[in-house]
């Protein structure tokens, strides 16, 4: 990307961890056509729609090496929206567009880019769309760095749904910083129910209500 | 026997049929746009309709190990609502999509000018975004339909190759094959084609470019009769080849066509985790 990057982000690393991701494509076969992607729509922001959509058919779905729990399609993805230099309000416009109107992978690649983009607490209502999915790859998405925004009472929400649904709990960032007692209540009466019922509580949640927890995560 | 069901409506089938399907052999499937019984009024049902056919339908079928992949259009019957006339409007964003192999299911249902106009532009759309087209044919007046149809996709410009003309039977087969369509039939419990006809007709076409699917959907219909079709098949002496060829290889020369088709580790379950709600019946 030829933009320089002179933006509040919302992040004290977020810059750098953009810059990272830019940094994992180095010698990889896509990189030439990211680049120009990235130019292209920092030049004509309405560019973003096709080409965000095209991002995997060009850069792949692997894990990127150089950047751990990243796939390329989802860095590549928020490489593109970095590119956006653009005003808080009318960035917004344009992350909740290619959500709105995208598919399962690319509102992922959004949820995941949004702790890296300067749209302060604006794309909270993207994070209640994906948690009220049953879709676990999304609800992965919406419990990471960026779910700091939101209320207490829905984070909490959340995590419950990440423990019915099956996503492993070490997606949910700053999980043990920010897990109270009333988490635990709704884990306690999770893990009674499942008990009293002759299942199973997971692994995970147990540990979190012996106060072992998990490490935080990066997903 | 490996199952690639070409057309059927996943959104009307349940969770149990998934697991019957995968059971039987059923591999990957494309599930076309389609009108949903109770007509829409409003651009946003279709957005939300290919939203899930793009979400939430392929995390479904990867739950049992099936690939799931869509076509993306306006049906004719809905065509011909103005109120529906905007779906034409944002299909261009969709179509861009990863999932989506092919154009459809486009062609006619009353054969009005509503109807003409609405499959031209998405035959248009189909060169446009280099996605091959699934064309429909009538249900009433078949052989006109059929012709017209033709006609329509003769005039667009599309190579007859990457067209995939449905639902045909004793009546039509020879139109599309003269083409040089592919072709596809629709098995059905009691109307459309029965396993034994379809057997008929591939021993007379041959199997090249032949196309067998359930279009079950939420009508009388059985996702299994693809694989009553193989059966058919072997029982009449059909190669292991040749059925491997309609069963599966067809479709994915057809849809492969798109560049879009993913049909890697489909042998493993899709999901990335190790639990799952539809599984576990939660919340
Ligand atoms: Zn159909």
């Amino acid at each position: 990307m030829t933009a320089p990057i002179e933006k509040a982000w919302p992040e004290p690393d977020a810059g750098q961890r953009a810059l990272d991701l830019r940094a994992a494509f180095a010698g990889l076969p896509c990189e030439p056509w990211l680049d120009e992607a990235a130019d292209t729509i920092w030049r004509r922001s309405e560019a973003l729609t096709g080409l965000f959509a095209a991002a995997a058919r060009h850069c792949g779905r692997q894990q990127l090496a150089a950047a751990p729990g990243w796939t390329a399609d989802e860095a590549a993805r928020t490489i593109l929206l970095s590119a956006l230099e653009l005003p808080e309000e009318t960035l917004i416009a344009h992350v909740e567009e290619v959500y709105v109107y995208g598919d399962a992978a690319e509102k992922r690649a959004v949820l995941r880019a949004l702790p890296l983009l300067p749209v302060g607490d604006r794309a909270v209502p993207l994070l209640h769309d994906a948690i009220r999915t049953n879709d676990p790859r999304l609800l992965a998405a919406a419990v990471g760095p960026y779910a700091r925004r939101l209320d207490a009472a829905l984070w909490r929400q959340a995590v419950l749904k990440c423990v019915f649904t099956g996503v492993p709990l070490d997606a949910v960032h700053a999980l043990r910083e920010r897990a109270d007692t009333q988490l635990m209540e709704l884990l306690e009466g999770y893990a009674l129910e499942r008990r009293a019922a002759g299942r199973d509580v997971p692994a995970d949640a147990a540990a979190l209500l012996q106060g072992l927890g998990t490490e935080e995560g990066g997903a | 026997m490996r199952i690639f069901d070409p057309h059927i409506h996943m959104t009307s089938r349940t969770t149990d049929d998934y697991r019957r399907m995968s059971a039987a052999g059923v591999q990957a499937v494309v599930e076309p746009a389609f009108w949903l019984g109770q007509p829409r009024t409003n651009v946003g049902s279709f957005t939300d309709y290919f939203d899930a056919l793009l979400g939430w339908e392929p995390y479904r079928a990867s739950l049992y190990g099936i690939r799931h992949h869509c076509t993306l259009a306006l049906n004719p019957k809905e065509a011909n609502d103005p109120r529906c006339r905007g779906v034409l409007d944002v299909l261009p964003r969709y179509l861009e999509k990863d999932g989506v192999v092919a154009v459809g299911e486009i062609g006619y249902d009353s054969m009005t000018r509503e109807e003409d106009e609405a499959f031209a532009a998405q035959l248009a759309l189909a060169i446009a975004h280099s996605l091959p087209a699934l064309v429909h044919t009538p249900h009433r007046d078949k052989a006109g339909g059929t012709r017209r149809t033709l006609a329509v996709v003769a005039e667009s410009g599309i190579d007859p190759g990457r067209v995939l003309v449905d639902h045909l039977n004793e009546v039509t087969v020879e139109l599309a094959v003269d083409a040089g369509c592919w072709v596809g039939f629709s098995v059905y419990p009691d109307t459309k084609m029965t396993p034994e006809r379809t057997v008929a007709l591939l021993r007379r076409y041959g199997t090249e470019r032949m196309l067998v699917n359930s279009a079950a959907d939420w009508g009388n219909s059985d996702p299994l009769l693809t694989l009553v079709t193989g059966q058919a098949m072997l029982a009449a002496g059909f190669s292991e080849a040749d059925i491997d060829q309609v069963l599966w290889h067809n479709p994915v020369a057809f849809f492969a066509q798109s560049g879009r088709l993913a049909l890697d580790g489909i042998e493993e379950p899709g999901a990335d985790f190790a639990g799952n709600s539809v599984r576990r019946g939660g919340i």
